[in-house]
């Protein structure tokens, strides 16, 4: 405020500049609206000839993708993304809370930053690296080793077990969603360590004061206060899964089959989209695969914005104490 | 006291177990990492910059043409995206503070941040290379450019935000116009900080395979022309691993090694930095 | 007030030999205390604390305490801010162990037992000795739920006994006409001072015997700081209370005993109307006449 009552006082710089500047900024920020719009735009008129012919639900929820007699559905795909993206949860999820209860909680200081760092350079990592370690290293050993013995034991527990069927080849649906744990525990126990470390510290005291374990602090008082940041840190964590592409087109064997098995090679929308683009011919084709961009981008937007909006509401209700 | 022993023992069960777990996130790391070192260290020689990539069923080779393209459409990349970025960014922190604007444009970036790469992909392809008629380097970087555009916008506001408003004020009171205050004094204050965000974004785009893969596409070939399709090592390393050749998976390891030490490296530069701004 | 004390003392004292555990180390304890002259014998001590020394990293914040906290009395401590004050409250639930970097010296005696041992259960001495902190922390579950949180750690209640334990808190906090029907309301919906007093409540649901309140009416207002000031001087008849407060009115109105502390060091011990009306230092003297703090 100060600071416009007191130019207005001074020798008068040219006008324009201040207004050149101001509308360069002004421009450069709707600049970052407009790409979120064109690229709405774009996806939904490049996906439109497709979207036509099949329809709407009838894209979501055909199972067929034949280039041959061009006939596509998005149902294997999106099968395929919300299926690795549970598994990457179920198993990213535990994990990532260990951590991070590891590092508020239980880990000496001097330690402290060592561990974090480690964890989150597990985000730097390029996905293509994970794909390639997906790929040459892990699917080899996990089918020799692991795949084996999760078949006789788990594969044989009723209901569930149909869950743990498929070839023994070390590529699949279940690989995919384990590559994508690992990908996501960085960005869930991250988020979830810095919305531990906003509970004011009466709180933590006047639990640890009841006599209370370091677990009990943790699961019954520090984590239903900060439920809203879990929430969005596991929708955060969610949202990477789901568009994830490169580390998955490596690993999950890219069929359009639809299989019960997680043992089986499947598809997501991205390595379908990441496989085909650039041998589609025909406009059909390229619209379906657009199609498909355009439902990841959908739902992806939908799982982000959630995640947003419980991490502001987190901010907001204890951003005012530290 | 059967209660309390109960308590003790899941206090004692779920702390052990967040101890493994945590060996269990480092313990990826190390293999990752082990085994990026052991198959792509022995590529790590003279050829691997000078010859190109290899041909199918061609012996040897190197990365020449994709490490250079790869330099060419990261730095086109940042090229473009870091002036918007950093310009939002200063529009966030300055003229749209508390507004309804800044708000949103904030919560976009957001979005764009974890938005699928691919998708970005998808978008310069339709917006450029199908109307342009071709593949081309340029495309590769403009994708890049829109990856890289909220990492910039975002720590550029919050370094711009860490500026005490009393150096506003006191430049302000000395006479300068709010552009002036901005870009010289605050800008100024600020520039390692927004540095470092240009950095990481070079980090973040270094190893994006998915948008590439259909914008510059790759190139056998080495080609410094940014209209044409362009090799890079992110998609030179899927095709080479995707490939049959056992020359290509070496040369694929490498390439791997080379991005990862490169991006693993501008990570712990900017972390030590924005770690030491922060505290 | 003082014949009062005298006949707690007494009444305390036939109670001792009743008292569950390490009841021979707890005799040694008095005979130490029968030994001291009679002047200082005054009310059994529950908590003794010998050559204490604190230490945040390598700053010491108290210097060699010596100090016993006599039973069923409220004990206050007073002095500028910084004196160590809360530190020293801190160490009687080893509260402070949660920070890696903070570290205590010497001894606490309650109950024969050494509190800073290395054995000590720091679940079970917590449970023994409640502490209400300078903002009122309700946890973010219901009023009700919040006074059965610390009842459930230590007990597997019937329902209608747990509901009688969560009343008879209440009432004990002088809350329960307040909340009666507002018990599934979450707690973090009551009024600032309401809420102490369901921390206060929190803790006595335990059944504690130590309370230890860290300038719990710093964030109220005067109307609920007179209530919780009321409350304290009527739990002092079941409870040995530790206070610490930078309201010297305060500590001259609820306190038995106050401790004047000064740089880590306690300076004065002694009645609170003597340290009000006679001090022997001179630096208690300067700062309970205002010349400082």
């Amino acid at each position: 405020m100060s600071a416009r009552q007191a130019t207005g006082e001074r020798p008068k710089h040219s006008p324009l500049a201040e207004s050149l500047f101001k509308g360069i900024s002004f421009s450069a920020a709707v600049f970052v609206l407009a790409t979120l719009g064109a690229i709405i735009a774009m996806l939904v008129i490049g996906a439109w000839p497709a979207l036509k012919k099949f329809g709407f639900f009838g894209f979501l929820t055909s199972a067929e993708w034949n280039p041959v007699t061009e006939n596509f559905g998005a149902l294997t795909a999106i099968y395929g993304t919300l299926v690795t993206s549970a598994i990457a949860i179920l198993i990213g999820l535990p994990v990532s809370f260990g951590i991070a209860l590891f590092i508020t909680e239980l880990c000496p200081v001097w330690l402290k930053r060592p561990v974090s760092t480690a964890i989150e350079l597990l985000a730097a990592i390029p996905s293509i690296i994970y794909g390639m370690w997906g790929l040459f290293i892990f699917a080899p050993f996990f089918s020799e080793h692991i795949q084996p013995w999760m078949t006789d034991t788990l594969g044989q527990l009723p209901i569930i077990g149909a869950l743990f069927d498929g070839p023994p080849m070390g590529i699949g649906v279940f690989t995919a969603g384990f590559i994508l744990a690992i990908m996501i525990i960085p960005f869930i126990s991250s988020v979830m360590r810095d919305v531990f470390e906003t509970v004011p510290r009466e709180l933590r005291e006047s639990a640890y004061g009841l006599g209370c374990t370091t677990w009990e602090v943790m699961w019954k008082v520090v984590l239903p206060v900060t439920r809203a940041g879990v929430v969005g840190a596991i929708m955060l964590g969610l949202g990477r899964a789901l568009g994830e592409t490169m580390a998955v087109t490596f690993v999950i064997g890219n069929s359009h089959d639809l299989n019960i098995g997680l043992f089986w090679p499947g598809n997501s929308i991205a390595s379908t989209i990441a496989n085909e683009f650039t041998e589609a011919d025909g406009e059909i084709y390229t619209a379906s695969l657009i199609a498909l961009g355009l439902v990841l981008f959908l739902i992806t937007f939908i799982v982000l914005t959630l995640a947003r909006l419980m991490l502001v509401r987190m901010a907001k209700s204890y951003g005012g104490r530290s | 006291m059967n209660l309390y022993a109960r308590r003790k023992f899941i206090n004692a069960f779920n702390l052990t177990a967040s101890v493994l777990t945590t060996f269990f996130g480092l313990f990826f790391l190390v293999w990752i990492l082990w085994e990026l070192f052991a198959k792509g260290f022995a590529g790590l020689d003279w050829s691997l910059f000078v010859e190109d990539t290899p041909g199918p069923g061609s012996e040897g080779g190197g990365l020449r043409n994709a490490i250079v393209g790869s330099l060419l459409i990261t730095l086109t990349g940042i090229f473009i995206g870091a002036p918007i970025g950093i310009l939002s960014g200063i529009y966030l922190s300055e003229y749209g503070r508390g507004t309804w604007l800044a708000a949103t444009v904030r919560f976009v970036s957001d979005i764009l941040l974890s938005a699928p790469s691919i998708v970005i992909g998808v978008f310069v392809y339709g917006i450029m290379v199908a109307p342009l008629g071709g593949f081309s380097g340029l495309s590769g970087a403009v994708a890049l450019a829109i990856i890289a555009l909220p990492v910039i916008l975002r720590t550029t506001e919050d370094m711009m935000l860490l500026v005490p408003d009393t150096m506003r004020e006191a430049a302000a009171a000395l006479g300068a116009p709010r552009w002036k205050v901005i870009l010289s004094v605050v800008l100024r204050a600020a520039r390692n900080g927004v540095l470092t965000g240009v950095l990481l974004a070079v980090a973040r785009i270094a190893g994006e395979t998915a948008p590439l893969l259909f914008t510059a596409l790759n190139n056998q070939f080495f080609s410094l022309d940014m209209t044409k399709p362009m090799a890079n090592l992110p998609v030179t390393i899927f095709n080479f691993a995707m490939g049959p050749y056992e020359n290509w998976h070496d040369l694929a390891w490498a390439g791997s090694l080379l991005i990862t030490l490169v991006v693993l490296g501008l990570n712990i530069v900017t972390r030590a930095f924005l770690r030491g701004k922060k505290h | 007030m003082t014949e009062n004390r005298d006949k707690q003392a007494e009444t305390a004292d036939a109670a001792a030999p009743a008292a569950d555990d390490a009841r021979a180390a707890a005799e040694t304890a008095k005979e130490e205390t029968a030994n001291l002259p009679a002047e200082r014998q005054g009310p059994k001590p529950k908590l003794d604390i010998r050559n204490l020394n604190f230490y945040y990293g390598t700053h010491q914040a108290l210097k060699n305490i010596n100090l016993k906290i006599p039973e069923k009395q409220v004990m206050a401590f007073i002095g500028p801010s910084g004196c160590g004050k809360s530190t020293l409250l801190r160490t009687f639930n080893r509260i402070y162990s949660l920070y890696p970097n903070q570290r205590a010296e010497g001894e606490i005696w309650m109950d024969g037992q050494n509190i800073l041992g290395k054995d000590v259960d720091v679940n079970l001495l917590r449970a023994k000795v409640g502490m209400v902190f300078q903002k009122p922390a309700p946890f973010p579950m219901s009023v009700f739920d919040n006074i059965a949180f610390g009842i459930r750690l230590y007990e597997r209640l019937p329902k209608a006994e747990l509901e009688e334990r969560v009343e008879q808190a209440l009432r004990r906090a002088a809350l329960w006409d307040e909340v009666k029907d507002k018990l599934h309301k979450s707690g973090a919906a009551l009024s600032g001072g309401q809420q102490q007093r369901l921390c206060i409540a929190r803790a006595i649901a335990v059944k504690p015997e130590v309370i230890l309140l860290d300038e719990p009416t710093s964030a109220l207002d005067p109307i609920s700081t007179a209530r919780i000031e009321e409350l304290v001087m009527e739990l002092s008849e079941d409870y040995t209370i530790v206070i610490v407060t930078h309201n010297m009115q305060q500590a001259a109105r609820i306190s038995d005993r106050t401790a004047f502390m000064y740089l880590g060091e306690i300076i004065e011990e002694g009645e609170t109307d003597q340290i009000f009306t006679a001090p022997r230092e001179e630096k208690t003297q300067a700062y309970i006449t205002g010349r400082f703090g």
